[in-house]
Formats: C-alpha cells, sequence, structure tokens
C-alpha cells in the first residue's frame, strides 16, 4: 500500500466518524419513556393510536381554528363537544407537563413550540 | 442499455425494493428487516468502503498528474496560481478542501453549444453544481438530524441543526426545509439526465438507480413525517437498541417505516459498489490531490525494472583496438 501514512489516518477517522451513533451511547440504551396517564379519564378526545401519532396536527390544527377563526368548539367523533384549549382541555386530565408532554418529547427530541405562546405551568419537580 | 430501458429497469428495481418490506412486514418479518438486514448492510458499508480505499492506495501513482488551471511556480517574477496549480501540501489541502466543500470543479463546469452561423460558443453552467450543492448539502443535513434516533440525550447541536431547518414553522411537525430540498435537487439531478439528449445517451442504471433510491428513501421520509405518522417513540427504541447493540423490536411500527430502513439498508449495502464511493474517492483523485512539483522533485516510477546498461567507456575499452587500427576517434589511447 502506498501513502500509508495518509490512506490509515484517514481510514481510522472516516470509521470513527461514522460510527458515532455505536460509540457515543456506550452500549447503553436510554430506558422508553412511559407518560403518566390521567387516573381520573379513560378516554381522550381521539384514540389512543391516533393521539400517539398525530395529536400534533390536531393541536395545530385546533390553534388555528381558535385564533384565526375564534371557535372554541370542537366535535369529536363520538358527537361529544370539547372546549378547543390547550390550558382548559388538555391539560385538566394532562396535568404534568413534566410527566406527560415531555416524557415521550425528550426521548425522541422533539422541542414543540407550544410553550414559546403558552406558559408553562409551574411545576416541583 | 438504452435510456428508457434503463430508467424502466431502475424503477423496476426500487419498485421491488419498496415490495419486499412490505411484503415481509405482513409476513410477520419484523425482527428481519429491522434488526438482521441494516446490521448487514452497515457491516457491508464499512467493509466495503475500507476494502476500496486500500484498493485504491494498492496502486501507485508514480508521476504527478493534478489537473492544473494556472501559472506553474517558476521564476519568482511570474506569479504562480497557488489554488489552481499548487506546489507545495499547503496548496493541495486548500485545493482539496475548496473541492470537497465547495464542488469548485463543478463551478468550472461550462457547455458548448452552437448559435447562429453556426458558430461554436462556450458559456458557463453553473446549473449542475447548485444542483449538485442543493442535494449534498440537504443530504448532509437530513442524516445529521437522524441522529436525534441514534443519541440520548441528543445533542444541542442536531437540535440547533433541526431549529435552522425548520425555522419557517410551518405546521406540526415543522416543516424541514431540507426534507424538500433534498428531493428537489434528487429531481433536478434526474430531470437533468433525461432532458439533455448528450447526457441521456451516456447514462446508465447504475445513474438512474442511486437517484430512484434516494428519491424513494426522502420521499418514504417525508411521507412518515408529515402524512403517514408512525410512532416515533417506537421507532427510537428501534433505533436505539440496533445503535447499542441490544436489538429490540417494538410492536406496531407501521410498515412505512420499514420500506424506509430497507431502502437506507440498500442505500448503504450498495454504497461501496457503486459511484456513490466517490465520497471517499474524492480524496484519493489523483488529479486534485497531488502537488505539481514534477519539475522541483524526481519523481521515479516504482515499477522501474534495472536496466543493464553499456556505457561508452566499456565500450571503448572492450573495441579500443579495433577503433585504434580502423582510425577511429577513441578519448583514452591506452
Amino acid at each position: 500500500m502506498y501513502d500509508s501514512g495518509k490512506i490509515i489516518p484517514g481510514i481510522i477517522l472516516f470509521v470513527g466518524l461514522f460510527t458515532f451513533p455505536l460509540w457515543s451511547n456506550l452500549g447503553k440504551a436510554a430506558p422508553a419513556p412511559k407518560p403518566e396517564l390521567p387516573k381520573t379519564e379513560k378516554v381522550c378526545v381521539m384514540d389512543a393510536a391516533f393521539m400517539k401519532t398525530e395529536h400534533m396536527v390536531l393541536l395545530n390544527d385546533w390553534r388555528d381554528k381558535v385564533v384565526r377563526e375564534a371557535n372554541r368548539v370542537w366535535v369529536g367523533p363520538d358527537g361529544k363537544e370539547y372546549q378547543m384549549s390547550l390550558q382548559n382541555s388538555c391539560m385538566q386530565c394532562h396535568a404534568s407537563k413534566t410527566k406527560f408532554c415531555d416524557q415521550c418529547h425528550n426521548y425522541a427530541g422533539v422541542k414543540p413550540y407550544c410553550w414559546e405562546c403558552h406558559l408553562e405551568p409551574k411545576e416541583n419537580m | 442499455m438504452n435510456a428508457s430501458r434503463s430508467i424502466i429497469f431502475s424503477l423496476v428495481a426500487v419498485g421491488i425494493l419498496v415490495c419486499l418490506p412490505l411484503i415481509g412486514v405482513a409476513a410477520g418479518m419484523t425482527s428481519f428487516f429491522g434488526v438482521i438486514v441494516p446490521y448487514l448492510a452497515v457491516a457491508l458499508f464499512f467493509i466495503g468502503v475500507v476494502a476500496r480505499v486500500v484498493r485504491w492506495a494498492r496502486s501507485p501513482v508514480p508521476f504527478r498528474i493534478p489537473t492544473t488551471c494556472g501559472q506553474q511556480k517558476s521564476f519568482n517574477w511570474i506569479k504562480p496560481d497557488k489554488l489552481d496549480n499548487p506546489w507545495d501540501n499547503k496548496g493541495v489541502v486548500l485545493r482539496m478542501i475548496l473541492e470537497v466543500l465547495l464542488f469548485r470543479s463543478l463551478f468550472r463546469n461550462s457547455r458548448m453549444e452552437f448559435y447562429e452561423g453556426p458558430k461554436i460558443r462556450y458559456a458557463s453552467a453553473k446549473w449542475l453544481w447548485l444542483g449538485a450543492i442543493v442535494f449534498h448539502y440537504s443530504f448532509l443535513v437530513v442524516l445529521l438530524r437522524h441522529l436525534r434516533f441514534f443519541s440520548e440525550p441528543v445533542s444541542s447541536l442536531v437540535h440547533l441543526l433541526e431549529g435552522v431547518d425548520g425555522f419557517l414553522e410551518v405546521g406540526a411537525p415543522r416543516l424541514y426545509i431540507s426534507g424538500l430540498a433534498l428531493l428537489a435537487g434528487v429531481a433536478f439531478l434526474f430531470l437533468r439526465r433525461v432532458t439533455i439528449p448528450q447526457l441521456k445517451y451516456i447514462s446508465l442504471p447504475s445513474d438512474y438507480f442511486p437517484l430512484f433510491l434516494i428519491f424513494a428513501i426522502a420521499a418514504t421520509g417525508v411521507l412518515m413525517r408529515y402524512i403517514y405518522k408512525v410512532d416515533i417513540v417506537s421507532v427510537k427504541e428501534l433505533t436505539m437498541g440496533l445503535a447499542t447493540f441490544h436489538p429490540v423490536v417494538p410492536e406496531g411500527i407501521g410498515s412505512l417505516f420499514y420500506i424506509h430502513l430497507f431502502l437506507v439498508s440498500v442505500l448503504f449495502a450498495y454504497f461501496p459498489f457503486s459511484k456513490l464511493v466517490h465520497m471517499a474517492g474524492v480524496f484519493l483523485s489523483p488529479t486534485r490531490n497531488l502537488p505539481n512539483n514534477s519539475r522541483m522533485v524526481r519523481h521515479i516510477n516504482p515499477w522501474n525494472y534495472p536496466v543493464k546498461v553499456h556505457t561508452y567507456e566499456e565500450y571503448e575499452d572492450e573495441f579500443r583496438e579495433k577503433m585504434i587500427e580502423a582510425g577511429l576517434p577513441v578519448e583514452k589511447k591506452e
């Protein structure tokens, strides 16, 4: 092999950089998050599978309806009426941001911009 | 293969690659497509790229063959072009950095065209450079953003990148510019191949296939993020399992994710055996990484065999008497 003085450091640099996900965790995966579910209510405005993947779309939709159309009432698929409000609907049941929202958001590295306008609930953790 | 057959062949190949995990996951082969295939693909990627580089490094480059586009260094009163005709390592490193990061030689791309007369005219052609920059950098940003699936806690640099990428704050989940730019870049590189006749003529399945594959990867990723969402927490459990060598396959991840993962695995496995390995090759291109010092340093061909020489002195020693007899001039009389 020619120029091994440049080739070998180059290969080491390549392998080192590209295996970053493998060595940066030191072989330990953080445990999967367990968001605390409300004890009082059993059902959300939509079913759990939908809420898991689509809640941000729903919230964004609610935001547009409330802020742009001044419409506060949302009718669920079961015909029940809900007030479209983060603080007065969602957080009535999911009272703790740190124990519910942040659990998955931190794990998945998501930083939603809800709290740029809404006040974060004060929690003593 | 002609152009349309190449395109159809590549399309069918990518189509089959999309269908395989779709069928496999429906048949319950989630651990095969979620664990075994990604591991095999990544192993093949590393072994393949390193083997390629070693193979390249085994071929001697006895002579300086840099492409020179400027004045060579000579007399002190002639201004040399440090970047386009580098004569030392410093110049070469600078040239390589500009080449790798800014695609400088693509920027120099020109096109020849006929116009009324017919006369020939050369014009600069920057579209390929722009398309390549958009494609490569958006791909890099997309790749780095995916680090959020492979580290816990997620690095603040990744968050910074996400913030810049999603600064438009359109919708939720936030729209990332890089995803659309990547799709646009691939689409441009494909359209360029089919609309320019000369380029269409020289394009092969190995040109179309990676474009379609990357398009499919970007498209499944974008679909998964904005339209047919998958449970991202389960996805991260799977990817973290892969990264920490404790593979787990959570239940109920949508099959779109497995398609995306399988296509990415195919890209990784295909990488070292295709044109894509220019990622490593760009650093080993002798037309770029050599200083042009042929007139300062003597470069000897390493495979020169020892040549048997018969010098004039030896010749004269052998034939001196006969030369003197014949009246030929000799250098030494005795």
